[in-house]
């Protein structure tokens, strides 16, 4: 399946926080990530990808097209999915990450816009955030090939040539001839992986110091 | 459902590719072109009856061997975004802390280069080369001037990077939270409890029977062991990896332990092997490396001195010595945090064509790296034979104990799984050793390092590394360690110093490692 970048523009995170920002202690714990798409026409969502950071769960509402005069509403496409186990912990914190059509709760094929809402209930972890967030959607299907009406449809009218004796029969030594090329086709196309294992370079070995890059 | 097909399908590429470079590719060639020859492979069905031959002839227990062990080792592919550094190491601060401290070594090598103006490597002259073949049976015999000569760091210098370790996005403040790691370790990673950690080593359990336990004196073998002997020569009889990996984790026997290992770690020694040995073997003797003066140094404080293991000394050097020279270890690193040191050969700095590893196997030897072999040679007599399994063992297990890893099996995990369980199960013990300024990981860091070789007596060693074995992990490393501090818990409570307790803890050559590993996982009182 092939997929095609879709150029969008990713807007600051906006923390959700009640009470007074200024005065209030603690971190906040809901970001939530606006996603436009400047001159692109409303496209059918495919993937969604993103390297995790210190993100405990993943909520994503999108924005579709419809047809004039009537309001677009979000609706709620992927709730609260689970990016790390336990919050606490370190585990899947810095993991990368793909979200597909077929995980999402409602239809994406006509996306105007998105909106991903980041939670982090623990209080332990200084910022959390997603990065390098990309959109993917359908790419351009290859042209279907048309078959001449012959190739695809071969006449079934014609008498069979009658059967020499003594030979086999040739529907049978052609799918054994099909198989043997298959397989030589297979070893063709393989080739080994070893590496040779020599260390030195033509025989010299005779070295600076380590180097720190 | 199409994730995990199109997942299935990536995991059986891989495989399949690694697998096409291997020695058994070849074979598996070899005989299915030999298999033509029989009366009962037909062309039309020439891919079925092939895979028939091979079910029947063993080949196919040889594939799934293969394949098994590569499931065990090499991690799952990951997403196709992550770099190479992510499969390495996943979290951005532990790959810089890992870089620093290779940094570190490198810098201490170069200077004792320059120091003692004795080249990284040099061509031996034809006559010392031939000196040295003759004496290739006895290297231990030499008395080398090794004194200016110092290992490049000690567990206790890797001790002190692991503590200053520090996620910058963790809150690290001093004031005290439900969060605040009373350990040294100070970074908050997933380890498991003695609930999860019951489910996981479950063939440990009170009910079921270990060789270390239900096979001393005073217990009929009738009741396990003559059985359990049974099973594990049918096993070898079935050269089946997966079922010799379950089978010991009750322990294995004495007699069958050397195949069993070699099955599991998926050794088998083929004429290949043995000539690859023999190619490393000339490698040493055309070239010498500071790194062999390293190892010769270590061998001479470590095992050399050990009342168990000085007789292997000759051994100890035809493997290490070698080992420094093998550049198909170099494959590790692809998923090891550790980097290989790259160095150029003199007078061509800079050029990429001229660019090298060093040492060839791209590992440092560190003070006590020789212990990882010693408990070996318990087992193995040939050098090529003992050569193989310390090479696996190393690339599957051993390097996680000395590199900065956020991996379940990492040191840095083992040792807050330590202070984690000390803490939560001995909690005046652990609380009476922090206030008199004994941290509990300072007296068992070293014991983890080395696997517990050199610590325990070797018949409890070897039965602790069938374990790790068939577990495939090295948690059971940190859950001795504590059960060792469980165990001598009432005479620690009365120490008033480090130093007192270090030498409650000094002596663990008599301890029991099953009954202590059983009775804190499945008989304590919480």
């Amino acid at each position: 399946m092939s997929r095609m970048l879709v150029p969008c523009h990713v807007k600051s995170t906006v923390a959700l926080q009640v009470g007074d920002m200024r005065t209030s202690q603690g971190r906040p714990g809901v970001l939530v990530v606006d996603v436009t798409f400047p001159n692109v026409a409303p496209f059918e969502l495919l993937e969604i990808t993103f390297k995790n950071y210190y993100t405990a769960f993943l909520s994503i509402r999108v924005r579709h097209h419809t047809p004039l005069h009537t309001p677009s509403k979000w609706v709620t496409c992927l709730r609260d999915y689970c990016l790390m186990p336990d919050p606490h912990s370190e585990e899947g914190a810095q993991e990368y990450v793909s979200l597909f059509k077929h995980q999402m709760l409602c239809d994406v094929s006509r996306v105007l816009e998105l909106r991903l809402i980041l939670r982090q209930p623990s209080p332990l972890w200084l910022s959390f955030t997603v990065e390098e967030l990309q959109i993917y959607q359908q790419g351009p299907k290859s042209p279907s090939l048309i078959f001449p009406k012959w190739l695809s449809h071969p006449v079934s009218s014609e008498q069979p040539a009658p059967r020499l004796e003594g030979l086999p029969d040739p529907s049978r030594v052609s799918s054994e001839v099909q198989q043997m090329w298959a397989l030589t086709e297979m070893i063709r196309a393989s080739h080994t992986s070893t590496r040779i294992g020599r260390f030195d370079v033509d025989g010299c070995y005779d070295l600076n110091l380590l180097s720190y890059t | 459902m199409l994730q995990e097909e199109s997942d299935l399908s990536l995991i059986i590429a891989q495989i399949v590719q690694k697998l096409k470079g291997s020695n058994l590719y070849a074979q598996l060639e070899r005989q299915a072109w030999a298999c033509l020859q029989r009366p009962e492979v037909r062309l039309e069905s020439l891919k079925e009856d092939i895979k028939e031959f091979f079910k029947i002839s063993g080949w196919e227990k040889k594939l799934q061997n293969a394949v098994y062990s590569e499931l065990n080792v090499y991690p799952l592919p990951s997403h196709p975004s992550a770099p190479p550094e992510h499969l390495k190491e996943p979290l951005v601060y532990m790959r810089k802390a890992q870089g620093s401290w290779e940094k570190r070594i490198l810098k201490s090598l170069n200077s004792m280069c320059t120091e003692l103006s004795i080249p990284l490597a040099r061509k031996r002259p034809v006559g010392e080369q031939k000196e040295l073949l003759n004496k290739w049976n006895e290297m231990g015999t030499d008395e080398p001037d090794l004194s200016l000569f110092r290992p490049v760091y000690a567990p206790k210098d890797f001790l002190e990077v692991l503590i200053n370790l520090r996620n910058p996005n963790y809150e690290n403040g001093d004031s005290l939270s439900f969060r605040t790691h009373l350990g040294l370790i100070q970074v908050p990673l997933k380890v498991k409890d003695i609930p999860e950690l019951k489910e996981c080593f479950v063939e440990l359990g009170l009910s079921t029977g270990q060789l270390g336990i239900d096979d001393s004196t005073q217990v009929p073998p009738e009741l396990f062991e003559n059985e359990h002997v049974r099973i594990g020569q049918k096993v070898l009889l079935q050269q089946d990896s997966a079922a010799a990996q379950q089978y010991i984790r009750q322990g294995s026997p004495t007699a069958l332990r050397a195949e069993l290992w070699a099955l599991i770690l998926n050794i088998s020694s083929q004429p290949e092997d043995i000539l690859y040995y023999e190619q490393l073997k000339t490698n040493v003797i055309q070239h010498d490396l500071l790194v062999d003066s390293l190892i010769y140094k270590d061998v001479k404080l470590t095992a050399s001195n050990d009342d168990y293991y000085f007789v292997f000394e000759d051994y100890l050097y035809q493997v290490l010595l070698c080992f420094s020279r093998d550049t198909s270890v170099l494959g590790h690193f692809a998923y090891n945090s550790a980097s290989p040191p790259k160095s150029y050969i003199r007078g061509k700095l800079g050029l990429e064509e001229y660019a090298v590893f060093y040492p060839p196997n791209g590992v440092i030897p560190f003070h006590g790296f020789s212990m990882y072999v010693a408990p070996l040679c318990f087992l193995y007599h040939e050098p090529y034979k003992l050569y193989q399994i310390f090479r696996e063992m190393y690339v599957r297990f051993f390097f996680r104990l000395h590199s900065i890893s956020s991996h379940p099996s990492g040191i840095v995990s083992l040792c807050l799984l330590f202070e984690t369980l000390l803490q939560t199960y001995l909690p005046q013990l652990f609380y009476h050793l922090r206030e008199i300024g004994a941290q509990p990981l300072r007296i068992s860091f070293k014991w983890m390092v080395r696997a517990f070789s050199g610590y325990l007596a070797t018949d409890q060693l070897l039965l602790l590394w069938d374990r790790i074995l068939g577990y495939n992990s090295l948690e059971i490393l940190a859950v001795l360690a504590a059960a060792v501090f469980a165990f001598r818990a009432v005479n620690l409570m009365e120490v008033t110093s480090l130093a007192a307790a270090e030498a409650v803890l000094a002596d663990l050559s008599t301890l029991k490692v099953m009954p202590l590993l059983q009775i804190f996982l499945f008989a304590t009182v919480t």
